[in-house]
């Protein structure tokens, strides 16, 4: 992928298909690192499936659903010297308490750090395609942060979808005012 | 700053709409979005198609949703295009110049630009 922004876009695709109603996007940055999680509630993935979502090799023959998503990603971790871990419950583990954590580290300095490039498309791509659901993105950097949270917006605007274009512009409005001014 | 104060306004200038949007789509405008897309440069794709959608007034006629995986990645971004009693469009290898020519031309004008569809690839 050019950007790690896309990246976000394509795991957290997997979040939504996982029937997750609400996925956690969090950049924290430092000078040195930049650390992506993302955490769905989604129906999460058994130990079997876990063990093996990284491999592409062996994931693209047996479960369809998973592919080349997580194993780009981890890749782009570990080319700058960090690393990616998963976790996991399924909900035939635990009906209640269910979902998936993806964590990724990057040495920022290194030379194959894949750039962020424009993550407020990601979060406005995403909300377009799944107005239903909900989506908290925060991207904190020293002491300064950016965050959106579509439960919020989604109060304010009662049964007004939120891919509504007006709508999806004022988030994407909002994102990058907020960054000017951080 | 862009204010709930100006998203409350939204809300109450969509309101009246909202019924009269669901179901009305002549076209149904389908970007696939799996790792294929998103890598061959489907965002751009898909957000040019959104903005000028509503740019030329046809929100209320087109829709522009997103898919998974088509299953012809080598062809990615692609773009179908859904029109109630016509042969589905596959467009293949869009960018955000081709995506505006498409609204534009296809579902402004009703003309189809053949040169950016599957079949007028050469295999």
């Amino acid at each position: 992928m050019k950007e790690l922004s896309l990246n976000i876009l394509d795991i957290t695709e997997n979040s939504v298909k996982a029937g997750a109603s609400l996925t956690e996007i969090f950049i924290d940055e430092s000078d040195e690192k930049l650390v992506l999680t993302i955490i769905d509630n989604g129906c999460g993935m058994t130990d079997e499936v876990l063990k093996t979502v990284t491999d592409p090799f062996y994931t693209t023959r047996t479960t369809r659903k998973v592919g080349m998503g997580l194993p780009l990603l981890k890749m782009e971790a570990e080319q700058t010297g960090g690393r990616l871990s998963i976790t996991s419950k399924h909900v035939s583990a635990d009906a209640d308490n269910h979902g998936t954590t993806v964590c990724a580290e990057f040495n920022k300095n290194h030379i194959d750090f894949t750039p962020l490039g424009d993550v407020v498309s990601t979060i406005t791509t995403l909300i377009q395609g799944h107005p239903d659901t909900d989506f908290f993105y925060r991207h904190s950097f020293d002491v300064k942060e950016v965050s959106l949270d579509t439960r919020e917006l989604r109060a304010v605007l009662d049964d007004v979808p939120l891919n509504t274009f007006e709508v999806i512009k004022w988030i994407e409005d909002n994102l990058k005012e907020q960054y000017l001014e951080a | 700053m862009k204010s709930l104060a100006e998203l409350q306004a939204i809300k109450e200038k969509m309101k009246n709409k909202v019924v009269l949007r669901e179901g009305t789509g002549d076209y149904r405008v389908v970007v696939g979005m799996a790792t294929c897309g998103i890598a061959a440069g489907a965002r751009p794709v898909l957000n040019t198609l959104v903005e000028e959608v509503n740019n030329s007034g046809l929100a209320d006629k087109i829709t522009v949703s997103q898919t998974g995986c088509i299953g012809i990645c080598q062809y990615e971004p692609v773009v179908e295009v859904f029109e109630a009693g016509k042969e589905k469009v596959t467009y293949v290898k869009m960018d955000a110049d081709k995506a505006k020519r498409v609204v534009e031309e296809h579902l402004k004008g009703g003309k189809v630009v053949a040169e950016y569809t599957i079949s007028a690839q050469k295999v």
